[in-house]
Order: structure tokens, then C-alpha cells, then sequence
């Protein structure tokens, strides 16, 4: 009936675990409980849960990737604890079990629920308005990804308290992941999690290119784009591109572990090396896909503080292009040492190296947009710095692993996880608490506190070093990944003071949490509100609508001839000019579809983890009916009155007045019909 | 130059398709169809070069040369290919807005899709009770996935044609019936160059 | 810091070309710092002195040279990657006037089995060589991927099932090394490590008849034992083995290599196939 679930699969010999079961269940039996007081039900389902609307999707994909932050971040806390103290024979804290577990959850969480829906949040916030559209493309189709990704994270935090999850490392490479080595359900986990996400990622990457290319205002051609935009846009191809290889992948994985089928086993002609050829024709795309708009958000937030339009926009674009096609043909060197042979392994060697050339083009774009700039050194600004700092020295260490000679002794050891670390935290994190600095007063109408801004920025900063550039150095003593135990007494120091590095960034995530709670309590401090649209004198049209926009964006569409439309706008006083008259606007209605399919789909996934074939063909059959249900309904959304235009309009205008961003004498200006 | 003024008049004026009904508008939403099948493409790929390494791993068990039998395969291929055509035909009643004849073509493509998946259920089914069932080897492992996913997508695609054609039986040919018809239309020839792609790879290169 | 100190040719050739590669991206590296930190400085939005072209996102000057300052240095490295990738390949042999050792190597769950075709002996968890004499490894893999290396020798490649991957390596000088496991292969990953010493030929020697006199053979059976999953294995060894078992562990999983092709037979003699087959691949799907 329950097919292998039983109560056994429940830990509660584990304290670690149990303690922690505890935690979240009392935490959010708190927040079930607060909802329920306040009487917010109603107000979280139909303003929130069921949105289409763009800019709250994106607010509730932030809100994901930060819990999962907090759950990744607890992962490397624990195995950086348990380097520190199993040393000299001593087993430490975690039997190998579980520690196992934790690596792969930390990298699995990290990339797959923290970065991406970090992005893919940013994303949906800012570039609907960055192109002056009132919404993406396809609105439910944005709602369904959401509650796809949210089916792929209930699954992995299941796995805590039921079961287990991957022992595999996040690679998963069988045959360790395959039915003969990983029985558990540790590894269905990680393939339903992963492939329920993935199928989000692949819908928002279509929708995301459709809108840029479908939705764009009047006039705005593509180099006209801002870049966050652009390096969004190729972050959404290579999504197009990749992340279908890797739904086949876990598919083919899937039929190995399900049906005995023999594609990446050891016996009967299976091929597991072609597994990881696949993973990383994924995998390499994938980190692209973090750092790619993580660089738009520097470019953004550099051009806005230095008060100075980008320099070389057109070769930012060409150069995250390139950056975007070369990262399809550089896979490889993820496995120099699995014997390919020179003249292959010299091939991708030098592919990957290729990448440093666009690369160090945009570092030299943002310093040469610094160049005869006003930088006002913000937080944002400082996240900046930090990361070309940061960058500079995470890229230098990519391309000597991209030496295959450098990476024979190189591959696989602590160097390796210090240079990822390096990139992805001093790149994609930098970049995404950057951008949501940035928007997050665009997002609520009023700006985050400075002083825990700073100091969280260089709580992140310091710790980041301390905490990874002991493990360069641990690479280059031979300490290898994904030890349980520090075998070498020699390490036991560098181990330390890593753990001390992770101590800083915990109390940098502390000071962010702070930051939050300060900004809330003081949101209507005069200096912090910023209802009326622009607080960092920006350059783009998100900027040009209130804070928060109206769920229509923009009143009227912008007309736009060039980069950087809103300056020239303001340049030339036309910003802020409202028509003679509104014409109603058509807008998408709410619906519920997103969340029943992604909760039926999370029932689909559990009863396949625990072979519950009964459930399992309910909760698919009942997604179908669901989406079918939805398609005869045909929704074909809704106009919103003039009216109702009018009023958000005039209190909009209200609020630019007492903000001097117009004169208050003067009248709406009637413009001649286009 | 960039302006920012804007008039009420250009929301409802040449830009057309920028402003009003931009939801699901019926040329957007088959753009995007295409980019989707752009990514389903990329998924067959990968499914095909997975059956490319795997094609001579045959594991001591049979090769494609012992098993295949190419007419009964190309029984298969003459329906699929032949339901394009019919699909073609409703398409063009479609245009015409003719209801019945639209239903009739579709019925038509129904019935020869799912002749396709009988005959693709058949030659599984054949191949599993002769012991040359998926575990046998990493190259029947690759045939059927490769041929499964195929046979998945056509089975997809019958359900979604199966609800169209009650769709239009109900509401007639209303806009967004005529959008999701032309988006199935996409589906149903891309299965057929993918299903042509099969033919070659697996069975002709298999057998000759 | 092991590899900044190797004991192996193959290693010293490998930490120059780290330490080459380091400091010619350090050209580029070291002056992007800077400029950050000065450029940020200078242009703050409190020194007003300092120039402000707000208009200013253009110069093919300084677009000519940030494209091609890269270009170079990269054209640069990609020489020495090209050059290197050869000259370390690790399936190259090791030019020497010394005849080289060879050593066959499978990795276990968890632990190292190594077989000396020429001497006949075998060990789990230790190799001991003569230093100055080039070593041929032979590496597979019983069990999961994992991968073949002495940090203090240089160089490492992936072990893996039903396949033989190739590493030449050398020792300069007499040393004890240890030899890891560099891709996680389950549970015991971490206790899965070898001694490699590095001796003069004499004593390499005299270890080989030690082991020579070793009670323990390695036959069937006694590998069989070995199969099963054990952590921290302790070292052993074998006076002799299995004739072959080298090419025998790489067999066990012959799907691997292109199929046997089989003849086009009526389906009647399908039939005896048929049951031939599902007991091998029931057999496949027990292991």
C-alpha cells in the first residue's frame, strides 16, 4: 500500500536530525499559527500564492532561495564542524552516513534552490519592467514554474525527516548513484527534486526569451536592452539549451534505477562515463546561468552609483554571448583525468581558456565605467568592488585548472572547491545580495538599512577569504573533496581557521537577517521611503514607475530610442508625463492552477521516491486533469478600468511631487495622440 | 534620443500586438510553442547520442540486425507519416473554418497515431517476451528509450488531440482552438521529422 | 604543501607549469586589483575635483586594448597549455635509460589491489618501487569510479570498470608517499589510501622476495573476500594470484567492449537464447 515507506524511514535515532525536525516543525507550526491569528489566509492565497503577476513571483523566489540559503549555508557549517574536529583518528560528530548526505544536500541545495530561484527571482522582478512590459509572456505559465521549483524543495527538505537523501556528492556520477551502489531512496530523492525544479527552470528559460523578444516597448530595440537584461536573456538561452540534457539525463538515470535498464551501469553494456559527459554538458552551461546575470547586476548597479551610462554596453552583450556559447564547448575539463587523450584534453583546455578573453573584457567595462565616474559607495557598490576583487582571483584560479597539466594534481582536491567557491560566491552571491539590494526597494517602496548593508558586505567578504583560501592551500597539500575525516595532521590548522571564515559569513547571513528586521521597523522613516519609483537617480525604466510598480507596471507603455531611457528621459523632462487620457489596460487573472499542479506533482514525486505506484499514477493523472481543467477554461484575463487607472496614477503623482521629482505646479501635460 | 512621453493613444494604436490581449496572444503563444520544441529537440539529441554510444554495446545479446524487421517498421512509419498529412488537411479546414471537416481530419490523424502506437506497443511487446527486453543489454536499453520517448510524446500528443476535438466539438473554432490547433500541428510534424530521424538511425542504419 | 614539493619528475614539471601559468595571469590579475581599488578611490562621489563625463560609455582605443590584453596573455598560456598537455600526458611513457616497473592497479570498495605482472606478487593498500625507474600503472576499477593518485608523484587518472586507463610515473628520490582516492566513491572513501614508497632497487627487491614468502595467495577465493566492502582496510599481502586477473576484473563487465556480433538465427533457436540470456542478466542485476 505505502510502498517502501514505513515508519522506519524515519531517523528518530538521529538527534541531529530529530533536533532539527523540531525546529522547522515548531517554526512553522509558529507561522501557521501567526497567518491563522493575523487572519492572512485569504490575503496570502489570493495576493500572493496564486499571483501571476510577475514581480511577486519574483519576491517569492527570493524568499525561497533565502530560506534555502539559510539550509545550505547550516549543511557547510556542519561539514566545515566536522573537518574541524575529526582529526588525529577522532570520527568526529557525523558517521560517514550522514555527513555524505549533507555534501551532496549542501551542493544540490546551493546551486539548485538557493542560486537558481536567487536569479530566476531577480529576473522576474526586474526585466518585465526593465523592458517596459506589463508582465512575462506567459503569466500562468511564470506561476507554474514557481510551484515547480517549490515541489523540488519540499522534496528535499522531506528527505530530511523522511528517509534520506543522495550519498553520491552532487554530481550523482553512477554507477555510485545507480540501484547496485545507492539502494536508498537517498538518490530518488535527488532525481524527483531535480527533475521537478528543472522542468520550472525550462519553462521560466522559454517564457523569459519569449518576453524579451514578444514584449519589449515600442521603440526598444534588442542592443537597446539593458544589461541585466541582456546577460538575463543569455542566461535563458543557454537554459533552452541545457537544461533539457539534463531532464534526459535524470530520465535515463531514472529508467536505470526504476525499470533495470542498463545506460549508465557497470554490467551489460551500460556506460556510466557517459553520464558525466552528459551532467557536465549540463553542469558547465548551469554555472554560466548563475554568474551571467549576476554580472548584469554589477553592471546595473556600477552605471547607477558612478552616475554614468555602462561603458561598452554593445560589448558587454557580445561579450556575454560569447561567454554564453563558448561555456557549450567546454564541459570536459571537468574530467581531464578520465584519459581522453592530449589532443582532446589540450582542445577543451583551450576552449575554456577562450572564456577568460570575454570575461576580463567586462571587468575592464566595469572599470572603465568607474573611470570619470561620481561613485557613491553604497552597500551595492561594495558588494561590487568586492567581487571584481574577488573575481579577478576566482578567474585565475579557473584557468590554471583549465591547464591539464595543472588540473591532473589539482582535480578533485579542496583547490577545486575553492575556486568554485571563490566564483560562485564572490560572483553569482555577491551579485545576487547586490541585486536584491538594488530592487528591493523597487520591490516594497522603501530602502534596506545601510550600516548592517556594510556590515553583513564585509562580515562576507573577510569570511569569504579566510574561510577559502585555506583551502587552496589544503588542494595543493593533497587534501581531497568530500572527506569525512582530515587524515593528515598537517591540514588540522587550515581546517581551523576555514572554520573560522565560516563563523564570519555566519555572522554576515546574521547581520543580512538584521538588516531585514531594521528596514521593516523603520519602512516609514522618511530618508527609507521611496514610493515614488527612483531612489538611486537609476538609469532604466523599472525606475521610472512607482515603487511598487502598479500590478499593471506601467499606465502607459514607454516609448523608448536607446540605452539608458530613463536619464535621457529625465534629461529632457519628459519623465514622469501622463497622458490625456488612459485608455484600460488588459491584465491576466490570478489562478490556482500553478499551486494544484505543483502539489500534486510533489505527491507524484514522493510516491514515485517510495514506490507508491497507486499515489504515484494519482498524482500525475491529477496534475493532467488540473492543467486540462485550466486550458477549457480559457481565462482570457481581464480589463482594468480607466478609473481605477486614474486613481493609482493620481496618488503616483502625489508622491513625485512630494519627492520634487516634478514641479507641483505643474499640470499633466497633454500630449498630441502618436 | 529616448522619450519617455507616451500617449494614450499609441497604447491602442499600431502596436497592437504589444498591448492588448499580449497575454496568450495567439501569435506569441505559438512562438513560444517553438521555443519549446526547440528544447524538446535538444532532449531527443541528447537521447540519440546516448544511443549512438550504446548502439554496439550489445552485451553478448542481440544487435539491431537481429531483431529489427524493417516492414513491419515501415507499416509504422506509412501511419505516422500519413497522419501529417491528415493533420495537414484539418489544418487547412481550419483556415477554411469548417468545424466538421476539421473534426473529421483530426479523427482521421487520431485513428492513424494511435495505429502507430498499437503497432510501437506490438513490437515491444514482441521483443519483451522473446528476452530482449530493456535490461538484456545497454543497446536495448538505448533502443527502447529512444523509441519510448518517441512513442511517449505521440501518445501526448493523441491525449491533447483527443481533447481538442471535444474542444471544438464544444466551443467551435474560437481563436484560442485555433491557436492550440496550430500548436499541436507544430507538435505532431515535429514528431514526425523526429520519428523520421528514428527510422534512420535506428532502423536503417540498424539493419543495413 | 605536497605538490609544491614533489618527489616525482612528472610532479616538478607539473608545479612549474603552475607556478608559470600563476604568474602570467598575475600580469593581468594584479593590475585589474589595483585598478579597482585606485579607480574606486579616485572617482568616489566626494572628490569633486576629480573629472566626471557622465555621457562618456565609448573608446575604441580602450576597447582595442581590454580586448587584446586578454587575447595575448591568453595566446600566451594556450602555447604552454598546448605544449604541456603533450608533454604530461599521462599515457605517455616516461623516456628513461631504466627499464620501467609495471603495476597493475584496481580500485575496491575501499581499498587499493595492486598486482606486479613481472614480479607475481600482489597487495591491497601499499606499492613499494624502485625510485629512478620509471612505473607503468594499469588502472580499473572493480567497484565505482574512483581515481588513481600519489600527490607526491604527480599526476592522477580516473580507475574505472571494464576499462584500463594508463599513468607513467617516477620517482626522484627514495621517499614514502601517501596514495589516495581523489573521487568520492562511497561510504568508505576517506580510509581508502595506500603507502607508496620509493626505495633503491636492492630493496625493492628484498621487499619483493619478503612478499614472495608471504603465506596469503590471492586465488579466487581469497579475492572474493577481498570483494566485500570494507573500510580502512588494512595493508596485505599476496605471494602470487590468479593467472590473468587483471584482464579478468576488466572482462566482468565485457559489455562494455563492442558486443560479440551474433548471427541472424531462425526464432526457434531464439528460444534457447531466451533463456540463456535472462540468467545472465538476472546474474547482472544481483552484483
Amino acid at each position: 500500500m505505502f510502498g517502501k515507506l514505513s515508519w522506519e524511514a524515519v531517523p528518530f535515532h538521529e538527534p541531529i536530525v530529530m533536533v532539527t525536525i523540531a525546529m522547522i516543525a515548531l517554526g512553522g507550526l509558529a507561522l501557521f499559527a501567526a497567518i491563522t491569528y493575523f487572519k492572512k489566509w485569504t490575503y496570502l492565497w489570493t495576493e500572493w500564492l496564486t499571483s501571476v503577476d510577475h514581480k511577486k513571483i519574483g519576491v517569492m523566489y527570493i524568499i525561497v532561495a533565502m530560506i534555502m540559503l539559510l539550509r545550505g549555508f547550516a549543511d557547510a557549517v556542519m561539514m566545515r564542524t566536522q573537518l574541524a574536529m575529526a582529526t588525529e583518528g577522532s570520527p568526529g560528530y557525523l558517521p560517514p552516513e550522514h555527513y555524505d548526505q549533507i555534501f551532496t544536500a549542501h551542493g544540490v541545495i546551493m546551486i539548485i534552490f538557493m542560486a537558481m530561484p536567487f536569479f530566476t527571482g531577480l529576473m522576474n522582478l526586474a526585466v518585465p519592467l526593465q523592458i517596459g512590459a506589463r508582465d512575462v509572456a506567459y503569466p500562468f505559465l511564470n506561476s507554474l514554474s514557481f510551484w515547480l521549483l517549490v515541489s523540488g524543495v519540499v522534496l528535499v527538505n522531506l528527505s530530511l525527516g523522511v528517509g534520506e537523501f543522495a550519498k553520491t556528492g552532487w554530481v550523482a556520477y553512477p554507477p555510485l548513484s545507480g540501484l547496485q551502489y545507492s539502494p536508498g531512496v537517498g538518490m530518488d530523492y535527488y532525481i524527483w527534486a531535480l527533475q521537478l525544479s528543472g522542468l520550472g527552470t525550462t519553462l521560466t528559460g522559454v517564457n523569459f526569451l519569449a518576453t524579451v523578444l514578444k514584449m519589449r516597448a515600442p521603440g526598444m530595440k534588442l542592443m537597446d536592452m539593458p544589461i541585466f537584461t541582456w546577460t538575463c536573456t543569455w542566461a535563458n538561452v543557454l537554459i533552452v539549451a541545457s537544461f533539457p540534457i539534463l531532464t534526459a539525463t535524470l530520465a535515463l538515470l531514472t529508467l536505470d534505477r526504476y525499470m533495470d535498464f542498463h545506460i549508465f551501469t557497470n554490467e551489460l553494456g551500460g556506460n556510466p562515463m557517459m553520464y558525466v559527459n552528459l551532467f557536465w554538458a549540463w553542469g558547465h552551461p548551469e554555472v554560466y546561468i548563475l554568474i551571467l546575470p549576476a554580472f548584469g547586476i554589477f553592471s546595473e548597479v556600477i552605471s547607477t552609483f558612478t552616475g554614468k551610462r555602462l561603458f561598452g554596453h554593445h560589448s558587454m552583450v557580445y561579450a556575454s554571448g560569447a561567454i554564453s556559447v563558448l561555456g557549450f564547448m567546454v564541459w570536459l575539463h571537468h574530467f581531464f583525468t578520465m584519459g581522453s587523450g592530449a589532443s582532446v584534453n589540450a582542445f577543451f583546455g583551450l576552449a575554456t581558456m577562450l572564456i577568460s578573453i570575454p570575461t576580463g573584457v567586462k571587468l575592464f567595462n566595469w572599470l572603465f565605467t568607474i573611470y570619470q565616474g561620481r561613485l557613491r559607495f553604497t552597500s551595492q557598490v561594495l558588494w561590487t568592488l568586492g567581487f571584481m576583487v574577488t573575481f579577478a582571483i576566482g578567474g585565475m584560479t579557473g584557468v590554471l585548472l583549465a591547464i591539464p597539466g595543472a588540473d591532473f594534481v589539482l582535480h578533485n582536491s579542496l583547490f577545486v572547491i575553492a575556486h568554485f567557491h571563490n566564483v560562485i560566491i564572490g560572483g553569482a552571491v555577491f551579485g545576487y545580495i547586490a541585486g536584491f539590494s538594488f530592487y528591493f526597494p523597487k520591490a516594497f517602496g522603501f530602502k534596506l538599512n545601510e550600516k548592517w548593508g556594510k556590515a553583513a558586505f564585509w562580515f562576507w567578504i573577510v569570511g569569504f577569504f579566510i574561510a577559502f583560501m585555506p583551502l587552496y592551500a589544503l588542494g595543493f597539500m593533497g587534501m581531497t573533496r568530500r572527506l569525512n575525516a582530515s587524515t593528515n595532521p598537517e591540514w588540522v590548522p587550515y581546517l581551523y581557521v576555514a572554520l573560522f571564515g565560516a563563523i564570519l559569513i555566519a555572522c554576515g547571513i546574521a547581520s543580512q537577517l538584521i538588516q531585514l528586521y531594521v528596514s521593516i521597523r523603520d519602512r516609514n522613516k522618511p530618508e527609507n521611503a521611496c514610493e515614488f519609483g527612483d531612489p538611486w537617480n537609476a538609469h532604466t525604466l523599472e525606475w521610472s514607475t512607482s515603487s511598487p510598480p502598479p500590478f499593471y507596471n506601467f499606465a502607459v507603455l514607454p516609448k523608448v530610442d536607446g540605452i539608458d531611457p530613463f536619464t535621457e528621459a529625465k534629461e529632457n523632462g519628459t519623465a514622469y508625463q501622463a497622458p490625456a487620457k488612459y485608455e484600460p489596460i488588459h491584465m491576466p487573472n490570478n489562478t490556482a492552477t500553478g499551486v494544484y499542479m505543483g502539489a500534486l506533482l510533489t505527491v507524484f514525486g514522493f510516491a514515485m521516491i517510495w514506490h507508491i505506484w497507486w499515489l504515484a499514477i494519482a498524482g500525475l493523472v491529477g496534475t493532467v486533469v488540473v492543467f486540462v481543467a485550466h486550458a477549457a477554461r480559457d481565462d482570457q484575463g481581464y480589463m482594468v478600468p480607466v478609473e481605477t487607472i486614474e486613481r493609482i496614477e493620481a496618488e503616483q503623482h502625489k508622491r513625485l511631487v512630494a519627492a520634487k521629482a516634478i514641479p507641483a505646479t505643474r499640470v499633466e501635460t497633454k500630449l498630441e495622440q502618436a | 534620443m529616448s522619450n519617455l512621453a507616451t500617449t494614450a493613444g499609441h497604447a491602442h494604436g499600431h502596436d497592437h500586438g504589444h498591448d492588448d490581449h499580449h497575454h496568450d496572444s495567439g501569435e506569441t503563444t505559438v512562438f513560444g510553442f517553438w521555443l519549446y520544441l526547440m528544447t524538446d529537440c535538444i532532449l531527443f539529441a541528447s537521447i540519440f547520442a546516448v544511443y549512438a554510444v550504446l548502439v554496439n554495446n550489445v552485451a553478448g545479446g542481440p544487435s539491431g540486425h537481429d531483431i529489427f524487421e524493417l516492414p513491419y517498421v515501415l507499416g509504422e512509419t506509412a501511419l505516422l507519416l500519413f497522419s501529417s498529412i491528415t493533420y495537414g488537411f484539418a489544418m487547412l479546414a481550419l483556415f477554411k473554418g469548417k468545424k466538421q471537416q476539421v473534426l473529421f481530419w483530426l479523427g482521421m490523424t487520431f485513428l492513424l497515431g494511435a495505429g502507430f502506437i498499437a503497432m510501437e506497443i506490438n513490437e515491444f511487446h514482441l521483443l519483451i517476451s522473446e528476452g530482449y527486453g530493456p535490461s538484456r543489454s545497454g543497446f536495448l536499453s538505448g533502443f527502447f528509450t529512444l523509441v519510448g520517448t518517441h512513442g511517449l510524446h505521440v501518445t501526448s500528443g493523441l491525449i491533447w488531440m483527443a481533447i481538442m476535438m471535444y474542444q471544438v466539438q464544444k466551443n467551435g473554432l474560437t481563436s484560442t482552438n485555433k491557436t492550440r490547433l496550430s500548436c499541436l500541428s507544430l507538435f505532431w510534424h515535429f514528431l514526425d521529422v523526429v520519428w523520421i530521424c528514428v527510422f534512420t538511425v535506428v532502423y536503417l542504419m540498424g539493419t543495413l | 604543501m605536497t605538490l609544491l614539493d614533489p618527489v616525482g619528475q612528472v610532479g616538478i614539471e607539473e608545479r612549474n607549469l603552475i607556478i608559470t601559468a600563476t604568474l602570467l595571469m598575475l600580469l593581468v590579475v594584479v593590475p585589474v586589483i589595483i585598478m579597482t581599488l585606485v579607480f574606486a578611490w579616485k572617482y568616489r562621489a566626494s572628490n569633486t575635483s576629480a573629472t566626471y563625463t557622465p555621457k562618456w560609455s565609448h573608446s575604441t582605443k580602450i576597447e582595442v586594448v581590454i580586448w587584446t590584453v586578454p587575447i595575448l596573455i591568453i595566446i600566451a598560456l594556450g602555447v604552454i597549455t598546448y605544449k604541456s598537455t603533450h608533454a604530461l600526458d599521462p599515457y605517455r611513457p616516461l623516456e628513461s635509460d631504466v627499464k620501467p616497473i609495471t603495476i597493475e592497479v584496481v580500485a575496491m570498495d575501499w581499498k587499493w589491489m595492486f598486482i606486479y605482472p613481472e614480479q607475481g606478487i600482489a597487495t591491497v593498500n601499499k606499492i613499494v618501487f624502485p625510485a629512478n625507474t620509471p612505473v607503468n600503472f594499469r588502472i580499473t576499477s572493480d567497484t565505482v569510479m574512483n581515481s588513481f593518485f600519489i600527490p607526491g608523484l604527480g599526476g592522477q587518472i580516473y580507475a574505472m570498470a571494464g576499462m584500463t586507463t594508463k599513468l607513467h610515473l617516477i620517482a626522484n628520490r627514495n621517499a614514502e608517499m601517501e596514495g589516495i582516492s581523489a573521487n568520492y566513491s562511497g561510504a568508505g572513501f576517506t580510509g581508502m589510501k595506500f603507502k607508496a614508497i620509493a626505495t633503491s632497487q636492492a630493496d625493492f627487491d628484498a621487499w619483493v622476495s619478503e612478499v614472495k614468502a608471504s603465506p596469503k595467495q590471492l586465488d579466487e577465493a581469497a579475492y572474493a573476500a577481498l570483494s566485500v566492502s570494507s573500510q580502512n582496510n588494512p595493508v596485505e599481502l599476496f605471494s602470487s594470484y590468479t593467472p590473468n586477473l587483471f584482464q579478468k576484473i576488466v572482462d566482468k563487465y565485457e559489455g562494455m567492449t563492442p558486443g560479440k556480433p551474433v548471427k541472424h538465427e531462425k526464432k526457434e533457436v531464439a528460444g534457447n537464447d531466451v533463456a540463456d540470456t535472462s540468467e545472465h542478466s538476472a546474474a547482472g542485476a544481483e552484483e
